[in-house]
């Protein structure tokens, strides 16, 4: 079942298309090349997570989909369409306003700071209504209070006229979502929605965007490093490291049959997969210095096995399946045959006996 | 088994915050035991009260009811100075958020000695610098970062930072509030390592408080769970995850998210509601249902839970 419906979004309509961007930061008098050539294409509807550790890029990466790059930050290089227009080339802020909520929204990761305390939660969502939806005064607090119970805050009407410090934080991260969805946006950018949240209130937060998807026939990017929230929500998965998409996807693929050592260590890591008693996989070293050119497979050096080439030429993608592919030497028919660690293969293992018992 | 040494007792525990009106009882109630050389994971989710009770054990928070005791001596109250810097030295606290609990103008020789200036125990100078060495090789720093400051350092090595200012100090009971909470995946597994080696080691006993269910069940031999400033539930790791009873239990354990999406995408998620106990006349009590494993509990719901068990 599940399978037709990520098949059917991968034949749909490409919403935005991310072609070879590059994007760099002044730092310091130096340099740093934070996304190195990235591209992606996001189809209608579908939800897609990009996993990576602090520092990979992933929040940098969809900030250039909205202009919201630091200012000593620029794209030099690539294209980012969307309905037409190359989103790269933008420069004023007139030109950011049509797409910023409009078109593309966001949601912030920590619901503690992202909305304004003076100020009461319905008016922070009607004030995006007004905005965006072109509707004024009594109208648009209406709407305001439909949408505050559309993402589950009882009482709404009750609740329009209080302030942020009056919630608790999965409900202003309801609130905050509510002012992202008010904006009636095609992309929903959620950047880590749940990592400030507990894990019962968690669970919750991504069943309500599950069914705002729906609803509203939203296309989400979901930016997180925690593997569980991605199993939950994603169809496709994108994988950074170093400022790079190294493994790309559906979600079955990359969490059953992952193809890039960096996966598979990120994975491996997981407490879920480790055995009592013995030491947790863990990927030794540190990410690279993005200040430095880097040199064939970014991850190599922390890759015991890392073969010679990996030192020396980036690998290109290669395909496993039409939506699937990895940049690793490994897929190369040339190189040596590496079987992914034990923790993989038990991880198959058990989504095996799992799927048993499951029907 | 039968013989291990209880090294902490936590006797029917109350903390409260505030006076009269305002009062707010943030801990009622609660009691356990931590035996010598364990891991004993204190899970809730936020404002249940699991930091407030590594507070009241470490003596930051005061305790308005009940006792702590230590290797059977009563810890919290008034105390006299010895025994106060015994303690201290003895019961040592890792904090959540490594880019908040390290002085941002200290340098790290300094923040790792901290607890030693406090005691004056280190003898001379030349000692404190081997021992500050010391500490920071058992973490897998080099001893060259002493001279360094915190803002040089990425969140894992600041977490080692943490855990090094608490060895230095020889402590037998470390109470770790949320250690890898803020920390990435892979860098998690490596200060969980560090965690059990040091445990391995330096015969440590570890009170692990924090959210996250699946760090928790690594690590932890017995678990409590804790739910308003009460302790719903305390068993063996595993007899907890194979016989969750109490509904708050279950809907914690429901809510794990494991990596994998097919079990992901389909899971149900129980929710739990304090209505669904009817304690007005029939108040519960804390009971050993089964050997080991202690629920709260009033009798018509222990007749449900021994079902379960079966």
């Amino acid at each position: 079942m599940k399978h037709k419906a990520t098949e059917e979004i991968l034949n749909g309509e490409i919403v935005l298309s991310v072609d070879e961007i590059v994007i760099k930061f002044n730092l310091r008098g130096k340099e740093l090349t934070a996304i190195r050539g990235a591209s992606l294409d996001l189809h209608k509807g579908e939800s897609l997570a990009i996993v990576g550790e602090s520092g990979s890029g992933k929040s940098v990466f969809t900030k250039s989909f909205m202009g919201l790059l630091d200012s000593n930050g620029r794209i030099e290089s690539g294209t980012i369409m969307y309905k037409g227009d190359n989103l790269a080339k933008f420069k004023t802020e007139d030109d950011w306003i049509k797409i910023r909520g409009k078109e593309i929204a966001m949601v912030f990761q920590d619901p503690m700071t992202s909305l304004n305390p003076l100020k009461t939660i319905g008016k922070q969502v009607q004030e995006s209504i007004e905005l965006h939806q072109n509707l004024k005064g009594e109208e648009a607090k209406k709407l305001a209070i439909d949408i505050l119970s559309d993402v589950g805050i009882s009482d709404s009407e009750k609740r329009f006229k209080q302030y942020p410090h009056e919630f608790s934080g999965g409900m202003r991260q309801r609130v905050v979502i509510a002012i992202a969805v008010a904006c009636n946006p095609n992309i929903l950018i959620c950047d880590e929605p749940t990592t400030a949240l507990d894990v019962t209130i968690q669970a919750q937060i991504l069943q309500l965007l599950k069914n705002l998807q729906k609803k509203y026939d939203l296309t989400i990017i979901y930016i997180t490093h925690d593997l569980g929230v991605v199993a939950n929500v994603a169809d496709r998965i994108a994988v950074m490291y170093a400022g790079d998409i190294i493994e790309l996807g559906t979600a079955d693929e990359v969490f059953f049959d992952p193809k890039h050592p960096y996966t598979w260590a990120l994975l491996s890591s997981l407490p879920q997969l480790g055995i009592k008693g013995e030491p947790l996989y863990s990927i030794k070293g540190t990410p690279p210095n993005l200040f430095k050119e880097i040199v064939g497979d970014a991850f190599a050096p922390r890759n015991p096995k890392a073969l010679k080439i990996d030192f020396v030429k980036r690998p290109p993608y290669f395909e496993v399946t039409p939506t699937h592919k990895a940049r690793t030497w490994l897929l190369d028919p040339r190189s040596p045959k590496i079987e992914p660690p034990a923790m993989i293969l038990k991880m198959r293992e058990m989504d095996e006996k799992w799927g048993v018992s499951n029907e | 088994m039968n013989k291990r040494e209880k090294l902490l007792e936590v006797k029917n525990l109350k903390v409260e915050f505030g006076k009269k009106n305002n009062k707010f009882v943030a801990i009622n109630d609660v009691s356990f035991n931590i035996y010598k050389g364990e891991t004993f994971g204190l899970v809730g989710e936020s404002g249940s009260g699991k930091t407030t009770i590594g507070r009241a054990i470490i003596r930051i928070n005061p305790v308005s009811g009940g006792e702590i005791l230590y290797n059977g001596k009563p810890i919290s109250g008034k105390i006299d100075d010895d025994l106060d810097k015994e303690i201290t030295k003895k019961i040592q606290m890792i904090f959540q958020d490594p880019m908040a609990s390290l002085n941002e103008r200290a340098k790290v020789d300094y923040i790792v000695s901290e607890g030693l200036y406090n005691l004056k125990n280190y003898g001379s100078e030349e000692n404190r610098k081997k021992i500050v060495e010391q500490a920071l090789l058992e973490v897998g720093l080099l001893p060259e970062f002493a001279s360094r400051f915190p803002h040089e350092f990425s969140g894992g090595q600041r977490q080692r930072i943490g855990i090094a200012r608490v060895l230095v100090m020889e402590p037998e009971l470390v109470i770790a509030d949320e250690p890898i909470s803020a920390l990435d995946v892979s860098i998690r597994a490596q200060v969980i390592n560090l965690l059990s080696d040091l445990q391995e080691k330096k015969g440590l006993t570890y009170l692990f408080i924090a959210h996250d269910l699946s760090v928790v069940r690594f690590i932890s031999d017995r678990i409590a769970v804790i739910h308003k400033g009460k302790i719903v539930e305390l068993a063996e790791t595993e007899k907890l995850f194979a016989n969750p009873l109490h509904p708050y239990t279950r809907s914690l354990l429901s809510a794990i998210p494991t990596p994998n999406p097919r079990l992901e995408k389909n899971k149900k998620i129980e929710i739990y509601d304090p209505s669904c106990h009817k304690y007005e006349d029939n108040p519960p009590s804390w009971v050993e249902i089964e050997p080991e494993h202690f629920i709260l509990a009033n009798e018509i719901e222990l007749e449900q839970y021994k079902r379960m068990i079966k």
